[in-house]
């Protein structure tokens, strides 16, 4: 039912892609992350959910048609619905269905539970198509209680020595939920960065409860940030935007940092294991619960991810992205574009 | 355990020096002496003998997370340390165990250093049942231990100073205290920060005192008036103490090596009691300087036979005076230290390596450092240039009123080097290297040309970043011609210019030189095998070192 094509995953019974990285006549977006949503298709089809957000990244002559999940479409005999993929606010599987025959694209996903989108929820299918960007046994998340409660930790001891606290976390999704997670922790003011700040704002405007925030930009000359907290994009590592916090401790919130040398490279004083990826287990048993015969994987630790699973008897295929070797920096870096 | 292992993390999870040694003070100052000692020994990178194969260590890994051989290969290239890949892939605790925990030193003990002389079954066992006790940063930093792949960004002087400030004593007495023979004991830890200094253990060498590497111009170190020059010798650095009517002779290596070189000790003999000189211990042949190698040779033999002794004498070139009649002399100025030791080494201060050019092998075994007096910087440039000819290394540059400081101290000594010999050699063998990088093919074999023949000449290990390692591993895969074991015979495709120190005739190497020290300067990615040197550029070499 589906293909890949140049410009991107192709289903050419209902003629739409899915996440395509050229422009195309319509476009199913999976969700907002500058990999999956490209400018410049006609007609874009997309989660309610997440339609805030997308608007800010697609701009405001977008084409942008939004469907409530479980809601599905007939295009061409071809039933199409969005999934909850519980990666970011408004992430979708796409489901499609054709004679019976039954395919779900994952887009990225994670099934431990977030209070900044809805609940992934497995789908049965005949074809899985998959992420694997933590795709190896390595990586397996601790609870997020524990990683929150680490950063609190940390914030107040640096708060103590009258030092500033600031984490690095994707502008889209991860800084949110690190605002979600730093509710009622009892942190003063939080102060974000830009990039950051804009698209907070748009989850607000979604209805997500988050920790209140204040940019750093509206802040009057001199002011001082000691026991501060901080939210920024990681492209803001090492920029002379960092001299106005004084004595500061820089820390990251990211999959990644489940590798000590991950955090060394960036040197970083602390490194918090938070990731909206499925980590390792959770990879195989969704795979598992989704009782597909045929996997494709995509984006991250393929050719792992595929031998793993043809050793276990599935019948399993690499599929090639645009975005070969790309890794959650990839999005990060695509955000900071959409937002300049 | 697992006070130590957050100390590890404190350490590690810190850019901050200053972090890094408050982290270490505050352990010693609240650890238990047992603990604190064993802590001591670790962080200034002490390591027990290899205890366990890491590969084996890998094994029981596997088998423990379920984790297939390929895959856990897969995870140790993301990851890039073994240990650390293990404990990443361990499972969890299931259910968290009711035992007490365990200090440290318990750990050591009882079960790290019993390793060594068990069954192979009986290790796994123990690494098992360790794995089950410990959690994860814990089980990292094991894994560490028992591979002998202990490391953490500080120096044995950060350590020092830690136990400086944790115990309020100054830092030159701590490192003193620790040089030598020190063993991790619940008392020596306790002697190491008594107050009381009157050190009772005679045979103790002060911490040698380190030259860094010249960096600016010559000029940046102001009135060449001020400094003097002499050799940087290519031996064993060493002090040679005279105390109570014994001598000693211990290495910058920390090794008591008195029985090594008899000649020293009878020179040493006639010193009057209360001595302590820093210097080179060279091989010497009639008044010169013999090849590193031939010391090598005479370090390898395990008894000193009178044919040895003859064919590699042994002379200390002394360069400086650390006790006088038993009074620490290194807060004095280099010349006051220097007259006093011209005059206990009853040498006139001249150039003694005149007064001994024409004295056989059996000449004086102790011999004054020559000083090269400068008056401009040009002198000190023209000295350089003629290092090779006096099989020096360079040049040590002191300043006239330094003091003996401890440890590596930026700003009154310098050591300047002689550019390394530099050949663009083609890689042709590859192997697993050791310890952490066991998965990965890191020891090469280089040739150069010879017609259309290629001649292995050097073997290097080091040099390379781990991305360029993890890069040639993967090329190194799938461009293998041969394999023998490990070692792999590989496509001759990539070239690299090695440096070395020395080169000399050797019959044993298909090549007909050995070179010394050789490692890998850079990858030359722009150059193809066809361009790499020949056999007659090694030749050009070893005829210009004689
Ligand atoms: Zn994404
Ligand atoms: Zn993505």
């Amino acid at each position: 039912m589906l293909q890949t094509t140049e410009r991107g995953l192709y289903c050419s019974a209902a003629d739409v892609y899915i996440d395509p990285w050229l422009p195309v006549e319509r476009a199913i977006i999976t969700h907002a992350h500058g990999d999956h949503a490209r400018w410049g298709s006609r007609h874009y089809l997309a989660s309610r959910e997440g339609g805030r957000v997308l608007r800010t990244r697609l701009g405001a002559d977008a084409n942008i048609e939004l469907v409530d999940f479980g809601e599905s479409r007939n295009i061409n005999g071809v039933s199409i619905s969005l999934v909850p993929a519980g990666h970011i606010l408004g992430s979708a599987q796409v489901r499609l269905e054709h004679n019976g025959d039954v395919w779900v694209v994952s887009g990225d996903y994670k099934t431990e539970p977030d209070p900044t989108c809805s609940a992934f929820e497995p789908v049965r299918c005949n074809t899985f198509i998959t992420e694997s960007t933590f795709g190896l046994p390595i990586y397996r998340w601790c609870a997020q209680e524990e990683t929150f409660a680490g950063m609190r930790a940390w914030w107040a001891e640096n708060a103590a020595l009258g030092r500033a606290s600031l984490v690095y976390a994707y502008a889209l999704g991860k800084a949110q939920r690190v605002l979600a997670g730093m509710l009622d922790a009892g942190i003063g003011p939080i102060y974000t960065h830009g990039a950051v700040e804009r698209l907070t704002i748009d989850y607000r405007k979604s209805g997500v409860a988050l920790h209140p925030t204040s940019a750093v930009v509206a802040q009057p000359r001199g002011t001082t940030y000691a026991g501060s907290l901080i939210v920024a994009p990681p492209s803001a590592a090492g920029s002379t935007w960092l001299r106005r916090f004084g004595d500061l401790s820089t820390a990251f919130a990211s999959g990644w940092m489940q590798v000590r040398g991950a955090r060394r490279r960036r040197s970083l004083d602390k490194g918090f294991v938070l990731s909206d990826h499925v980590d390792w287990p959770a990879l195989i048993d969704t795979i598992s619960a989704t009782g597909a015969e045929r996997v494709w994987v995509t984006h991250g630790y393929r050719e792992q991810v595929v031998r793993f699973l043809r050793d276990k008897g599935l019948d399993a295929h690499s599929m090639a992205s645009h975005w070969e070797g790309e890794d959650e920096q990839g999005p990060a870096v695509a955000d900071e574009e959409a937002i300049a | 355990m697992k006070r130590f292992a957050q100390l590890y993390s404190a350490i590690d999870s810190t850019t901050s020096t200053n972090r890094k040694v408050d982290a270490m003070a505050e352990y010693f100052a609240s650890a238990a002496p047992a603990d604190a000692a064993w802590a001591v020994y670790f962080l200034s990178g002490g390591r027990p003998k290899r205890l366990i194969g890491v590969r084996r260590v890998a094994e029981w890994a596997m088998a423990e997370s379920g984790v297939p051989p390929w895959l856990f290969e897969e995870c140790y290239h993301a990851v890039g340390d073994l240990a650390e890949t293990i404990a990443l892939l361990l499972p969890d605790h299931v259910a968290p165990h009711a035992l007490l925990p365990r200090p440290l030193h318990d750990w050591v003990e009882n079960v790290l250093l019993p390793l060594g002389n068990m069954s192979e079954d009986e290790q796994r066992q123990a690494v098992l049942n360790a794995w089950r006790q410990l959690d994860g940063t814990e089980r990292f930093v094991w894994n560490k231990l028992i591979t002998g792949s202990f490391r953490v960004g500080v120096s044995g002087q950060l350590v020092v100073r830690a136990l400086a400030r944790a115990s309020n004593i100054d830092e030159g007495v701590i490192a003193h205290r620790l040089s030598g023979h020190w063993t991790p004991t619940a008392e020596s830890f306790s002697a190491l920060i008594e107050p009381d200094s009157s050190d009772a253990d005679r045979s103790r060498p002060f911490p040698f005192y380190l030259a860094y590497a010249l960096e600016g111009e010559l000029e940046s170190l102001g009135n060449p008036a001020q400094w003097q020059a002499e050799w940087k010798w290519d031996g064993i650095r060493s002090q040679v103490i005279r105390r109570d009517g014994q001598t000693y002779i211990w290495t910058r290596g920390g090794e008591l090596a008195t029985d090594r070189f008899p000649e020293i000790v009878a020179a040493a003999n006639a010193l009057p009691d209360g001595t302590v000189l820093d210097g080179e211990i060279m091989p010497w042949m009639n008044g010169a300087a013999m090849p590193f190698a031939q010391l090598q040779r005479r370090i390898g033999r395990k008894k000193l036979g009178p044919r040895i002794l003859a064919e590699v004498p042994i002379v200390l070139i002394a360069y400086d005076l650390l006790e006088l009649e038993g009074r620490d002399m290194r807060a004095a100025p280099l010349t006051v230290r220097r007259a006093a030791l011209a005059n206990i080494c009853q040498c006139d201060d001249g150039r003694p390596e005149r007064v001994s050019r024409h004295e056989r092998s059996e000449g004086p075994a102790l011999l004054l450092s020559p000083i090269i007096t400068l008056q401009t910087w040009s002198d000190a440039r023209a000295a350089h240039a003629g290092s090779r000819d006096h099989r020096a290394e360079g040049l040590m540059l002191k300043r006239l009123d330094s003091e003996y400081g401890v440890g590596r101290r930026k700003g009154s000594w310098w050591k300047w080097k002689v550019q390394p010999f530099s050949v663009d050699a083609v890689m042709i063998y590859a192997q697993p290297g050791h310890g952490r990088r066991a998965l990965l093919h890191t020891d090469y074999t280089f040739a150069v040309r010879d017609g259309d023949a290629l001649v292995p000449f050097a073997k290097a290990y080091s040099g390379l970043t781990d991305t360029e390692i993890r890069e040639l591993d993967a090329w190194i895969r799938r461009h293998t011609i041969e394999k023998f074991g490990p070692v792999r015979h590989v496509e001759p495709v990539h070239v690299f210019e090695l440096h070395f120190e020395g080169i000399q005739h050797s019959p044993r190497h298909k090549s007909g030189v050995a070179v010394r020290f050789p490692r890998i300067a850079r990858w030359r990615t722009d150059k193809t095998a066809s361009e790499a040197d020949t056999i007659e550029t090694l030749r050009t070499l070893l005829e210009a070192a004689k």
